[in-house]
């Protein structure tokens, strides 16, 4: 169920314009929703044939809640869920396959978080295991720290990965130094939640990007999905990780849908990029919220300009996956990175000084960094728009520099 | 209070003076040069170590500040690592990585000493929330100093500790100044632990730090009143710094009648005097400083021969595969 407005929380099948059994194409109507505020049709996410309907016509359900099944075309049975659903999936998963998986912060048991992306896991796990928390951002690191290197595995969550800043000795000085400080007489495995990022309007406080706040720490592992799929897969290696990760999931995906196989565990790879689309031009690298915009781009400027660029989702921060950055370079010849972060010293940076160190004589242009200038988020739409890396400006920029 | 039967007393006494001396070398070796960067010793405040790890079982977890050396000597950790650790030497407790103020032993279950104040009060709850979960009875304990209790740690670990009844007991030693400062100066309240245990549905605790038989006693009913899932336990327990704050600060800023009455009140010789009273030889408490002297003189001979780290220990465990690899 699509939220289908920022207050909305559930929403009711009118209809439904497929039957079981039916083929359906990407886009086509699928079935109309209807909220106290609007009927709307919805398109199928994906080609295939429906396989399954899980809530019929009349009935109400929460945002989030798996409408239907989709089997794609290539016989593997997939949902497709939303990266919010993704995020409880993922949780609950690892909570079923380790008893020593707990789960605590603020607002994410009894009313399933925030963002509503924590939806179940009480009702499934009890409260024993999701912990609602005080507003103690200290507390609940602190706790998450004191149990790992006891012998539980915690995820805990920060609500905006803004909050970083009133506990940021846990992260930057604690749990990151402690394994090194004692020679590694403790482990800590341990995976730190958040909601990170812009475009849901939240102003200066709420929508920071701050990945490279954590990358500038040793001792921390970061990664930030752009998918459900790899929503879950990276969680499930976060967790299974003995450090600590922090796992920066983006607001404004919470509602993007994709793709997850049906049955069987997900599992996925810290340190791994994800290539998404191979063009000799130019290589395109982009994280979370970014990845999107660049893949638009990317067609852009295949269909307007005859551009074809790599577009490759990092995903993992730390460890990065330089191996197959540097060898895309070594191909296109072009890099651009495209970072929502502020302009000083994000993710971008790094990569690009790499490749300067490593790749230099295969670089054909300069390296450029699309990011956020170097300005605190505005909360408006049209000012924030105006902020962020876009489509049109992804495009532009890559079109002029190749020009 | 009952008294301790004498097995238990001359343990007190023997850990307090291992400590004191071992706390003095360390002094002795910074002004040398020996020992570097900074060190902060709790000479006078051996009663609370001494009294509150005598009240422990070998399985419970002990969290404790920069000012530990004492609480890690107290949990039986042997001096030498400890001397070597100082020393930056790689027969050290953490082979040189952590220094004097990140001692940590998990054979002893010590889980560290936090440098940054307040740190080790919320990872303290994350120790007894996992006791608990695993069903295992054993208690954590985490000292902290007054100037903690006007941290925002402080106040967030002690409300987490509280609704979720955790077997933690946080023991403050308040020994009157947070660094320079006196802790009256800058504190709302004339208790600075005490006087906040309300706020968080917690008794009002406060006991002689510097009566060792006190402070086991104490710390005995509330190890006990956790380990039997009756929640944790805040105790302020006032003591005196014999010195300055850290490294070679002579602590001037401290009125010289204050120094001399509290010198008067050091819990070492008080505690011979209680145990010569009871009928204890003097002999035996002889005997017992003489073997802390040489433990000590032992302790400083093989931490000063012991090497320097070997290189590679720099660029080790950053990570739980042992290594710092960050990218392929």
């Amino acid at each position: 169920m699509p939220r289908m407005g920022e207050t909305v929380d559930s929403g009711t099948v009118n209809e439904w314009f497929k039957q079981v059994g039916d083929q359906v194409a990407e886009g086509e109507p699928l079935l109309e929703i209807g909220t106290d505020k609007v009927d709307t049709e919805v398109p199928a996410p994906a080609s295939g044939t429906l396989a399954e309907i899980r809530v019929q016509e009349g009935e109400t359900v929460p945002v989030a809640t798996v409408l239907a099944v989709i089997k794609l075309q290539n016989g593997g049975v997939v949902s497709v869920i939303t990266y919010r659903e993704a995020a409880a999936r993922g949780i609950a998963q690892e909570m079923r396959r380790d008893p020593d998986v707990i789960f605590l912060g603020e607002d994410i048991a009894a009313a399933g978080g925030v963002f509503k992306a924590t939806v179940g896991l009480l009702e499934e796990f009890g409260p024993r295991r999701v912990i609602d928390t005080p507003i103690s951002e200290q507390a609940i690191l602190g706790a998450a720290t004191g149990a790992a290197m006891t012998g539980l595995r915690p995820i805990a969550e920060i609500m905006f990965s803004d909050f970083f800043a009133v506990c940021w000795d846990l992260v930057a000085n604690e749990m990151a130094k402690i394994r090194y400080m004692s020679d590694g007489q403790l482990t800590l495995p341990l995976v730190i939640r958040c909601a990170n990022g812009a475009g849901v309007r939240f102003g200066a406080q709420h929508s920071q990007s701050v990945e490279n706040w954590a990358m500038a720490v040793p001792g921390l592992k970061v990664v930030a999905p752009s998918n459900p799929r790899d929503v879950i897969g990276l969680l499930a290696a976060a967790v299974r990780d003995p450090d600590p990760v922090i796992f920066f999931e983006h607001k404004a995906l919470y509602a993007t849908k994709g793709e997850v196989p049906d049955s069987g565990e997900v599992t996925g790879e810290l340190g791994r990029a994800s290539v998404l689309r191979s063009g000799g031009d130019a290589t395109i690298l982009a994280l979370a919220a970014m990845v999107p915009r660049a893949q638009a781009a990317a067609q852009r400027l295949s269909a307007d300009h005859g551009i074809e660029a790599t577009v490759i989702d990092v995903r993992s921060l730390v460890p990065l996956d330089t191996r197959t950055i540097l060898g895309s370079v070594a191909e296109t010849g072009r890099l651009f990175t495209v970072e929502e972060n502020p302009r000083l010293c994000g993710w971008g940076a790094e990569i690009v000084s790499i490749v300067a160190e490593e790749a230099f004589g295969a670089l054909s242009g300069p390296a450029i960094r699309i990011t956020t200038p170097h300005i605190p988020l505005p909360a408006a739409d049209r000012l924030e728009d105006h902020l962020l890396p876009s489509v049109d400006r992804i495009t532009e920029t890559v079109r002029k520099a190749l020009d | 209070m009952p008294e301790v039967p004498q097995s238990v007393a001359l343990e007190l006494y023997r850990k307090m003076t291992e400590i004191r001396l071992f706390e003095k070398r360390a002094y002795d070796l910074f002004m040398q040069n020996l020992v570097k960067g900074t060190t902060h010793l709790g000479t006078g405040q051996e009663a609370i170590a001494a009294g509150v790890s005598q009240a422990m079982n070998d399985d419970d977890y002990t969290f404790t500040t920069y000012r530990g050396h004492n609480h890690v000597l107290a949990r039986g950790t042997p001096m030498t690592p400890v001397m070597a650790e100082l020393l930056g030497r790689e027969n050290g407790l953490m082979h040189g990585k952590g220094g004097s103020m990140h001692l940590l032993d998990t054979s002893r279950g010590i889980l560290g000493a936090y440098a940054i104040i307040g740190a080790q009060l919320v990872i303290a709850n994350g120790s007894a929330f996992s006791a608990r979960y695993r069903g295992t009875r054993q208690v954590t304990v985490t000292f902290l100093g007054d100037g903690a209790t006007n941290i925002g740690a402080f106040h967030e670990a002690l409300n987490f500790a509280a609704v979720y009844k955790l077997p933690v007991i946080f023991i403050c030693e308040n020994n009157k100044y947070m660094e320079y400062t006196p802790i009256g100066a800058v504190t709302a309240v004339p208790r600075p632990a005490a006087d906040r245990a309300a706020s968080y549905g917690l008794e009002p605790v406060v006991v002689d730090g510097n009566d060792v038989e006190a402070v086991y006693h104490t710390a005995a009913a509330a190890i006990g009143k956790a380990r039997d899932g009756g929640g944790p336990s805040l105790i302020e327990a006032l003591t005196y710094r014999h010195g300055g704050h850290s490294r070679a600060d002579p602590g001037k800023y401290r009125p010289a009648e204050e120094v001399k009455e509290w010198l008067a009140k050091d819990p070492i010789p008080a505690y011979r005097a209680v145990l010569l009273s009871r009928g204890v030889d003097e002999a035996v408490l002889d005997g017992i400083d003489k073997s802390a002297r040489e433990a000590v003189d032992k302790a400083t001979e093989e931490a000063k021969a012991g090497p320097e780290p070997r290189i590679e220990l720099a660029e080790t465990n950053v990570w739980a595969d042992g290594g710092h690899a960050w990218r392929n």
